[in-house]
């Protein structure tokens, strides 16, 4: 494996960038990049290389940044990135997803974005907003945030995409109409006759199996789940996890019964590794079993979170995976997560992490 | 938040408008000078005018409630500002981030 591979690092204080050496060894940190804006997402376009970081600045508002040379240099652009006059303001980007020439942009309040010329201008995708639903959308812990934006590997008309707390949403008419996509995921905060309602679930993290757009999976704040059927319907596959409280959960990317899951000990007891020892938890077999993966990751006095964009894998095989914490570490594993090595550390609180292959 | 520039604008020899702007801001815009004479009859005139010199740079400054962003302090001649304030011919503004944090 010759190709240097690149960590997309995004944090409160800036986007920090990590570039391997030959063998995805011997990385080099470069950063804050962003004139150190909190940045909740960056992703790179697979297609031209041409790196997003979204974020906000409490001062000058939200903003996408780009950079079309692997971070030299930066433009920034929020045009149109805005609701209507007299709607309450955009303040920030929280999730990108380029996808076949457009650029997708989610934003709290919850919203979404669209771009067609490379994240220079922006549209509203109004008819999210406009369902009957949202006048009951309620800011989760990291506020009214559209987080998750999954695009369908070959159809355009179809996108779904995770609020907290909306629950997830799904359009299959390219944004015209919108429908939610909840049945089955639970809400332990609501009367137990209300428990399984339509819409109004926290989303944590919403991903798409390998080689089968319809199987979804979800990790939410009440439990673990998968889908079939593009969302219609969700089956717990918690059973087994030390908990059913995390954020991240990422989709092997050759393997649709493949899933890592970063659990944490509960919402309302620390949101930390169960019993302060850092595992990620790995499915085979679509979430009937679940198996811990701690070699190399901190196993005493491991009070670490992971959050919900926070671990990520790099597509190549062996499957390279990593996960930054809210304490500022990075962890990486280039054998599927049989062990891990930490690779950064005394970074500001990670919001997100993904990587990138090739550059330059 | 880097260090701002404390210059105080001083009002021009003619009628035009003075305006200082925060190392903040013009960090963002390549170009911009931290301190410009234009041509403005409102606050929001003159944000719409030094958009049209730095694209975006409106958008940073107001948000669309409408208003000043919560976090932005705009003076004329050492009041604070709001979008509709009318600036009197040579009148100083400078715009300045809130402190926070």
């Amino acid at each position: 494996m010759d190709a240097s591979t690149h960590l997309l690092i995004g944090t409160k204080k800036g986007l920090f960038m990590l570039e391997s050496g030959p063998g995805r060894e011997g990385w080099c940190l470069a950063g804050p990049f962003c004139e150190a804006w909190p940045i909740n997402h960056a992703v790179a376009d697979p297609e031209t290389g041409t790196i997003y970081a979204g974020g906000g600045n409490e001062w000058f508002g939200p903003a996408v940044w780009i950079s079309k040379d692997g971070g030299e240099s930066w433009t920034h652009s929020s045009a149109g990135l805005a609701y209507g006059e007299g709607d309450e303001p955009v303040r920030s980007v929280w999730s990108l997803a380029p996808s076949r020439g457009r650029l997708y942009a989610g934003v709290e309040p919850a919203g979404l974005f669209r771009s067609d010329d490379v994240g220079l201008n922006w549209r509203h995708v109004d008819a999210l907003r406009a369902h009957p639903s949202r006048p009951e959308w309620q800011p989760g812990g990291g506020g009214l945030i559209l987080h998750h934006i999954v695009t369908h590997p070959s159809d355009d008309a179809k996108l779904w995409v995770a609020i907290s707390t909306g629950g997830v949403f799904a359009t299959t008419d390219g944004g015209a109409s919108w429908e939610p996509r909840n049945q089955g995921t639970r809400n332990d905060y609501a009367p137990e006759e209300h428990r399984y309602p339509a819409y109004g679930q926290c989303v944590h993290s919403l991903a798409m199996a390998a080689g089968n757009p319809d199987r979804l999976y979800q990790q939410n704040h009440c439990g673990m789940y998968r889908s079939d059927d593009s969302g219609l319907s969700w089956a717990s596959i918690e059973e087994g996890l030390p908990s059913s409280f995390g954020f991240p959960a990422v989709a092997h990317p050759r393997d649709a019964d493949t899933l890592y899951l970063f659990p944490l000990n509960g919402d309302a007891i620390g949101r930390f590794a169960p019993e302060a020892r850092a595992a990620v938890w790995q499915t085979t077999d679509g979430g009937r079993s679940w198996q811990p993966l701690r070699s190399g990751l901190p196993q005493e006095n491991a009070y670490l979170t992971v959050l919900r964009q926070a671990m990520t894998t790099d597509g190549q095989a062996p499957l390279g995976l990593y996960l930054g914490t809210t304490s500022g570490l990075v962890y990486a594993s280039t054998d599927e997560g049989q062990t891990w090595t930490r690779i950064a550390e005394h970074l500001p609180a990670i919001n997100s992490v993904e990587a990138l292959v090739g550059l330059h | 938040m880097a260090c701002i520039d404390l210059l105080v604008p001083t009002p021009g020899r003619s009628d035009m408008i003075s305006v200082a702007l925060p190392e903040a801001l013009t960090a963002l815009f390549p170009g911009a000078p931290a301190r410009i004479e234009l041509d403005a009859a409102t606050v929001d005139e003159l944000l719409t005018e030094l958009d049209r010199r730095w694209p975006g740079m409106r958008d940073r400054l107001r948000d669309t409630t409408p208003k000043i962003r919560k976090h932005i302090n705009v003076f004329v001649d050492g009041r604070r500002a709001t979008l509709a304030t009318e600036l009197p011919p040579g009148a100083a503004v400078l715009i300045l981030p809130a402190m926070r944090g």
